[in-house]
């Protein structure tokens, strides 16, 4: 996968990772991908509703040792 | 960050003395969906956060004056932020719930229900987010406990207020909508954990088994507990009549509703148990005794006092449940378009046997949500 910018949120709660989310989104092009690096549980599904919110693709999310990782295609 | 806060105190409160609050809920439509603070005196409005981060204007022109603005989210963390944006926006009426709906899941209101023969006093503690009940007996010193929930500490503190020890702690059965906290408040407070062995077949630590008949008496004037085998929420469900006045149903029979068959995985199996203890069983008993659950699905349910308890002969008269003649008709209520099975239901059962151990924040996230364990 081609990742244009990678977000460390790691060990952020609520509703930081989001926050910074948005604004690391600003920094790629549209139809590039952002990963996104979070120790917040809670992320799962607000990212997930967020990015469908704002019409962005999660292309893939996964767990490795307590860290969820995101990719978010850019609308 | 320091915004207004409101605590679950508070708002349970609210609740409970029917007050109007505004709530604005920013978490992600789903999860409002799914469960919410519930009050018939409450209206909610229902904007996920990060819709805000560019601002409140959008919603400016939705927000009472006249009343609070209660702004909840999952943990706390985003109802601070949202509330600092509408203070700065000018909104003086705006708090934030403190600790969001993790805290509010895990309050407990101790609610007296009566006082009992010989000095003795019965407790009932609502958690008036999750809907599950739990109860104290005590008497001459002594308590004991029913289906604990795992805030252990909270009966830990009320017991030292009433100057008794528990002695006895019980499940009702093995529970799948919410972690017990039953084996770890016996441990804390040397007490005998009591489980019905029929739903203690997987569990890996050591418990003392509660059969049909058995008698425990708490404190020297001896309030007497009569277990009395009720299955079919799950086959060893296990009910107490509580100083011959009380009728502890734990899941198998609520308010305005019936146990569910089906968490367990074997629904078909269990319908017959729990039409004969519903029909029969609980037939025999005295329409006098006062049925005391262990859960309420709906805030309706709950008496002006805070309470839920009924006298089973009103709910032989009132509750749909047990007013179904034809079997079949029964057997399709209880097993067919059930709700939705509780959150993490699996996992908590295994936590529940002791198979598994998650920590605290893990325990938090399984038991997101109602409890989910009753038919109508």
């Amino acid at each position: 996968m081609n990742v244009a910018k990678v977000l460390d949120a790691k060990g952020l709660a609520c509703p930081m990772p989001i926050v910074k989310t948005k604004k690391a989104m600003k920094d790629v092009e549209s139809g590039e991908i952002l990963e996104i690096h979070t120790t917040d549980q809670g992320a799962k599904s607000d990212l997930t509703a967020w990015a469908k919110s704002g019409g962005h693709e999660l292309l893939k999310h996964e767990e490795e040792n307590e860290v969820l990782k995101f990719w978010i295609k850019k609308a | 960050m320091s915004v207004q806060e409101m605590t679950v105190q508070e708002v349970a409160k609210k609740v409970l003395n029917n007050e109007k609050l505004f709530v604005l809920d920013v978490r992600t439509e789903d999860a409002f969906e799914d469960w919410k603070i519930e009050s018939e005196s409450f209206t909610y409005l229902n904007v996920p956060y990060f819709d805000l981060l560019d601002g409140v204007e959008e919603i400016m022109d939705q927000l009472p004056s006249d009343q609070d603005i209660l702004v909840a989210c999952a943990k706390g963390g985003s109802s601070q932020m949202v509330t600092e944006m509408l203070e700065e926006a000018g909104v003086k009426n705006a708090y934030s719930l403190e600790g969001g709906m993790k805290a509010w899941s895990e309050h407990l209101e101790p609610v007296k229900v009566s006082d009992l023969d010989n000095g003795g006093e019965l407790y009932q503690f609502v958690r008036i987010g999750k809907g599950c009940l739990s109860y104290m007996v005590v008497s001459d010193g002594e308590a004991a406990v029913i289906d604990a929930t795992r805030m252990t500490g909270i009966y830990t503190d009320f017991a030292n207020e009433k100057n008794a020890k528990i002695t006895h702690v019980f499940d009702t059965h093995l529970h799948a909508d919410h972690i017990s906290g039953g084996k770890k408040l016996a441990e804390e407070s040397g007490g005998t954990y009591w489980l019905p062995p029929k739903d203690a077949g997987e569990v890996t630590y050591e418990y003392q088994p509660l059969q049909d008949g058995d008698h425990v008496s708490i404190g020297g004037t001896t309030i007497d507990i009569n277990a009395l085998y009720s299955p079919g929420h799950t086959i060893g469900s296990t009910s107490f009549v509580v100083d011959n006045r009380f009728l502890m149903s734990g899941d198998i029979l609520f308010i305005d509703s019936i146990g569910r068959p089906d968490l367990a995985g074997k629904a078909e199996d269990w319908v017959m148990d729990l039409r004969e203890t519903l029909y029969s069983r609980y037939k025999e008993l005295s329409d006098e005794l006062i049925v005391l659950p262990a859960h309420f699905m709906i805030m309706n349910e709950l008496n002006e006092d805070g309470t839920v308890a009924e006298k089973l002969g009103v709910l032989f008269e009132k509750n749909h449940g047990l007013n179904i003649e034809d079997q079949d008709e029964f057997r399709k209520m209880v097993t067919e378009n059930l709700p939705p099975q509780p959150n993490a239901y699996q996992e908590i059962r295994e936590t529940n046997m002791g198979k598994i151990i998650p920590d605290e924040e893990k325990q938090r996230e399984m038991e997101v949500g109602p409890n989910r364990c009753a038919v109508r």
